[in-house]
């Protein structure tokens, strides 16, 4: 097969930034005579820690800038703190991050609810765009969840009368 | 914006941002973008992402209030501002590798801050909203040069530059033939500068056609269809004279379709960080003793990739978070002098307020979707 561009000096631009030297290990950082001398630099102004920030115990400090969105909290904040006594080696550390999300998403409900808030599923998710860019596949989606959610219950609904029937 | 849960954005009203540090600024948003990392947090696959952050880490603003230490902005000023959240002042900054501060992320050493990705880089809220809280005022934000489209400016705060890097840690020489696999907007970009570092070739891969097709066109590449032409490596190997590339680049990352096994392990049972099917599909279809250069972002733990034919083929793999700081320059020379026309990936333009819809559009691949603007009701512009 050919290639489909023929000619490609003809591209606007082309060969402007090769690089003879890049050839593969180009210096994509600049050696600077401080390399080698650890943490010692001069750390930028410490933002103040008025909120509780899990820091990574693969350093001895937080940065001197953190965001403050979300501190930890609730269960799922009991599992973050958890997490974060072991190193970023670990997948006692990764393992329980994605617990403690799972465990977050349910607190936010319960939140929601709490405040007195059902959550627009259907708004949250964009499935108004589903229905209107991709409406055969979304209907064919929804059909398929319906009918396994009523078939579950079906199911498990004649199994409880069935043990109830055995037990006389 | 705020994340809910798996697939649930939800528009919310928070607090106003506010000066936490001397460096800080607070910007106005004018434009954001949903970019394709965003899906790996979109889809929960990111650990500790927390129900109630505001993602986005590609937007332009313009400076409301600044921090007493900030003298490089100034309040009015018209401003990209790259993805990364770097002091200026660690070792790593210091050699340039702004991607990998090490005084931004206090929950990961591994990862620098970036705006609005989960807390692993530094839980900061970002810019799919209003108004944003910006650290380091003084370091990455750059004044947009006057008469630079906004939508231009956008996108060189990450996409561009991604691209960009891609192709250079590629090390292309002239004459190489460049493999990109994934046709989302970094792929279609890494295609376009391959051609600027010299490449004599250019191949894309990717499953949706209609990426396919803009792909064909942006980047003036070759394209297809990894569903219609078999064993993308053995593609790749009949096409280079059975050789392979000289260079492979990993543009998709975590969301990889194309492989069940790497599906389910690492998208579906979250048993991998992600799919690996790029990066294995590159260091497979890479020639001896190429370069596999990877922008495609995994979560934090392992992946299943053949590293003993790394080692056999002699491959060197390249890859790094983009020190977007570092390449603005040369970047913002080649958009003025028409080079590069970021703006013309961008497909859809929404209000901030249809962003949960954005998501879905973007994650579904829904109506032709390369790239999406959020603009919010107060952009002003």
């Amino acid at each position: 097969m050919e290639p489909i561009t023929q000619n490609p000096s003809q591209l606007p631009g082309w060969n402007i930034d090769n690089d003879p030297e890049n050839d593969p290990t180009y210096p994509m950082r600049t050696r600077t005579p401080d390399d080698h001398k650890g943490y010692s630099w001069e750390r930028p102004t410490q933002q103040p820690i008025n909120i509780e920030v899990l820091h990574s115990i693969e350093r001895p400090n937080v940065t001197a800038v953190f965001g403050t969105s979300v501190p930890p909290s609730g269960l799922s904040g009991v599992i973050r703190r958890f997490a974060f006594k072991y190193s970023e080696n670990s997948y006692l550390h990764w393992l329980p991050l994605l617990l403690a999300d799972r465990v977050n998403v349910v607190e936010g409900i319960v939140e929601d609810l709490g405040h007195g808030k059902v959550p627009n599923i259907f708004a949250e998710k964009g499935y108004a765009t589903e229905w209107k860019h991709n409406r055969t596949a979304f209907v064919a989606k929804m059909t398929t969840i319906a009918v396994v959610t009523v078939g579950s219950i079906l199911i498990l609904t004649r199994d409880k009368k069935k043990k109830h029937k055995y037990r006389y | 914006m705020e994340y809910r849960g798996p697939k649930r954005i939800r528009v919310t009203q928070k607090p106003m941002p506010e000066i936490l540090h001397p460096e800080d600024a607070i910007v106005r948003v004018t434009r954001s973008c949903i970019c394709g990392s965003d899906l790996h947090l979109y889809n929960g696959n990111v650990p500790d992402t927390r129900v109630g952050q505001t993602f986005g880490h590609e937007f332009t603003g313009v400076v409301e209030e600044i921090g007493s230490e900030v003298t490089k902005l100034k309040v009015g000023d018209n401003v990209l501002v790259p993805f990364n959240i770097a002091c200026g002042k660690c070792i790593f900054c210091k050699q340039g590798l702004f991607g990998n501060c090490h005084e931004g992320s206090p929950q990961a050493t591994a990862a620098g801050g970036f705006f609005g990705y989960s807390h692993i880089t530094g839980g900061y809220d970002g810019g799919q909203a209003e108004y944003v809280r910006v650290p380091y005022a003084n370091v990455s934000p750059t004044v947009i040069p006057p008469g630079m489209d906004i939508e231009d400016a956008v996108l060189l705060t990450d996409v561009v530059p991604t691209g960009y890097q891609a192709a250079e840690m590629g090390g292309i020489q002239t004459g190489d033939t460049v493999v990109v696999f994934g046709a989302g907007p970094v792929g279609i970009m890494a295609a376009r500068c391959a051609w600027l570092f010299g490449a004599g070739r250019v191949i894309i891969i990717d499953k949706e056609e209609y990426r396919l097709e803009f792909a064909r066109n942006y980047s003036k590449c070759e394209a297809y269809n990894f569903e219609e032409i078999g064993d993308p490596v053995l593609f790749i190997k009949k096409q280079t004279d059975w050789i392979g590339a000289d260079v492979c680049i990993d543009a998709v990352g975590a969301e990889a379709a194309g492989n069940a096994l790497q599906t389910i392990t690492g998208r579906k049972t979250l048993l991998q960080a992600g799919s690996a099917t790029a990066v294995h599909w590159a260091i497979n279809s890479v020639r001896k003793g190429g370069v596999v250069s990877i922008v495609g972002v995994y979560g934090p733990t392992d992946n299943l990739v053949p590293i003993g034919n790394v080692l056999n083929k002699g491959i060197t793999i390249r890859a790094n978070q983009t020190a977007v700081k570092r390449h603005l320059p040369r970047l913002i020379e080649h958009v003025q002098n028409g080079v590069l026309n970021p703006k013309g990936l961008i497909t859809h333009r929404l209000a901030l307020e249809d962003v949960a819809d954005g998501y879905r559009m973007f994650s579904a691949k829904l109506n032709n979707c390369i790239k999406t603007v959020l603009i919010p009701s107060t952009a002003g512009m």
